[in-house]
């Protein structure tokens, strides 16, 4: 069997759901999972299980060949023996220490010229050069992010967890560490598991997507198949967003960015896409559909395609529409009934670029 | 001034403090951290010098260490004399007193320490010992601080316990507080005046540097 991290455990607070998960993330070739959910749906309980943390009443975690919680067998490992990168909500970084020691925290065991030198990487590494002597209430909430960060891979861990890395900064700042972020994760190459309840993070850092929802997991798979097929109502809800696709950037004018989408152009916004390689992701709600013909409008994509599937949601339904994708847009029975629509039936799908969200895509 | 009982009252007091840095920290350390249900018990035991008058402590300190019980019989059988109205046993018998005077700033301020910072330190590999001299004690100095003081001051001030447990006698167990006392009844005024204001100007100067100590901010008025 391949060396792989196994869950399956509970664990109950009194007055909580329990929360119960199984997961198996393959550890080769490392693979970045997104826990992704609603606040309060176990996530953090989880990862907090995984570090060591928080023990569950049940079940077991396997790490590759060791058992980290058995509780059949009354195993568990302490934290300390685990060699994870553990980074807590708002990073919890020592006070009494400066940024080079809190980077050199965990590295006590080494000898002082190689811990000077670990420290020294990291620093470059994480581009915190000249803040060494710095304490973390001088530091900007990015740089504070970079620094637990630092410490938190300074060990070399073989499990990185990270819980909610961007939740505690400002838009501008999140969007741009986001990508940083994935570029320091794929030249790690360390197995990681990232906190996010939000999908563009989960999107831009994921290689995995496990949602989560009143502490059961609901579905695991790449971002595409979770967001664009989730696996039932539930998932559909909570990730809210109906068409994920990839694509390629072919020409950004100042942030109007041109997609191909398997043979079909879209307009959507990218200013902070970077690379070529994007998830196109459209709300269904913000989808119309129109009769082949019928004029002009402000949305910059009318798409033409045959219907492919109806499904009908209570006083909506989803349509499908095949436009070289398939795209989901959400109407009224009303609306339907006026626009005659069948299976087979061509319709346009008109969509403004501002509904259109492209985000970086990882590896 | 009689200087051989302020020298016995601030050795006793010195090293009542030591001490119960020493013993307080794990105590302290396992009432704030412990899961365990019963904790309450311990908690209660700790904090009972605070409401038990002087003499009832002090009478059963005595009982304890007297020669009829096992403790007090081991005491002499090793030492070689029982430990009833000695300096030794007044030490013993100042540390339970002002157990909870150390104790309690200690687990006030180790319960101030974010948790996760406790955490992360853990998941860094540092054990939870280590965990505690680079992290706890650092963020907790001015409790620490606190608790060694405050139990000075605390000892400084004994006379029950002192009475029950020494004695009086002169230059093992005569502290200031009885030196006073015999004072009075000599009815020597002048003589107890003055060490009773010695006694109020230690015990004020350790106070203001215990609250002084605690504020977060230095200035006389705020700021904002």
């Amino acid at each position: 069997m391949a060396a792989a991290l196994t869950v399956d455990c509970r664990k109950t607070f009194p007055g909580r759901f329990t929360t119960a998960a199984q997961l198996t993330l393959p550890l080769d070739p490392p693979r970045v999972l997104i826990l992704f959910g609603p606040s309060g749906s176990g996530k953090t309980t989880l990862v907090r299980c995984l570090a060591g943390l928080e023990w569950p009443e049940e079940g077991r975690i396997q790490f590759g060949s060791t058992t980290w919680v058995d509780a059949a067998s009354n195993i568990r490992l302490s934290p300390q023996v685990r060699r994870i990168g553990y980074m807590p909500q708002d990073y919890a970084l020592f006070p009494t220490h400066t940024v080079a020691g809190n980077i050199e925290y965990g590295l006590s065991d080494l000898p002082a010229e190689a811990r000077r030198e670990r420290v020294r990487e990291l620093i470059a590494l994480l581009q915190l050069q000249g803040l060494e002597q710095a304490k973390p209430t001088q530091l900007s909430g990015g740089q504070q992010q970079r620094v637990a960060l630092a410490r938190a891979i300074a060990r070399q861990p073989q499990l990185l967890l990270l819980d909610e890395p961007l939740s505690a900064l400002d838009a501008p700042t999140r969007a741009k560490l986001c990508g940083e972020l994935r570029t320091l994760l794929k030249q790690l190459a360390i197995p990681a598991m990232v906190v996010t309840h939000d999908w563009a993070e989960a999107l831009t850092l994921g290689d995995v997507i496990a949602v989560m929802s009143v502490g059961q997991i609901l579905q695991v798979g790449s971002p595409q198949e979770v967001f664009s097929r989730p696996a039932n109502a539930e998932v559909a809800q909570i990730v809210g967003i109906e068409t994920v696709v990839q694509g390629q950037v072919v020409a950004n004018d100042n942030g109007l960015a041109t997609v191909l989408v398997n043979g079909t152009t879209l307009k959507g916004l990218g200013a902070d896409v970077s690379g070529s390689a994007v998830y196109v992701c459209i709300r269904a709600e913000d989808v119309l559909l129109e009769q082949v013909g019928s004029g002009v409008t402000s949305a910059r994509n009318h798409l033409s395609g045959p219907v492919t599937e109806m499904l009908p949601q209570g006083v909506l339904m989803t349509v499908t529409v095949d436009c070289g994708f398939p795209l989901r847009a959400m109407i009224t029975r009303g609306a339907r009934e006026e626009l005659g629509l069948e299976t087979g039936s061509v319709v346009v799908a008109a969509i403004k670029a501002g509904a259109v969200h492209l985000v970086s895509r990882s590896g | 001034m009689n200087w051989l009982a302020i020298w016995v009252t601030f050795k006793l007091a010195c090293l009542t403090a030591g001490v119960l840095l020493v013993v307080g920290l794990p105590i302290a350390y396992w009432l704030t951290f412990s899961k365990w249900r019963w904790k309450f018990i311990v908690e209660s035991v700790v904090a009972l010098p605070l409401v038990l008058p002087p003499t009832v402590l002090g009478f059963y300190i005595l009982v304890a260490i007297g020669p009829h019980s096992p403790v007090g019989r081991f005491y002499s059988d090793v030492i070689g004399h029982p430990l009833p109205f000695t300096f030794e046993g007044l030490l013993l018998a100042s540390i339970l007193y002002s157990l909870p005077f150390a104790v309690q700033p200690f687990a006030a301020a180790f319960a101030q320490v974010d948790r996760r910072l406790i955490e992360t330190s853990w998941t860094l590999g540092v054990s939870k010992l280590k965990t505690f001299f680079r992290l706890i004690a650092p963020l907790s100095t001015a409790g620490l601080i606190t608790g060694a003081v405050l139990s000075f001051a605390h000892t400084l001030g004994e006379f029950g316990v002192v009475l029950m447990v020494g004695g009086n006698i002169e230059g093992e167990t005569r502290t200031v507080s009885i030196d006073i006392y015999d004072d009075v009844q000599a009815l020597n005024y002048a003589g107890a005046a003055k060490t009773a204001l010695l006694l109020l100007a230690v015990s004020y100067g350790v106070l203001l540097l215990v609250y002084a100590m605690n504020r977060k901010v230095w200035a006389v008025w705020p700021q904002r």
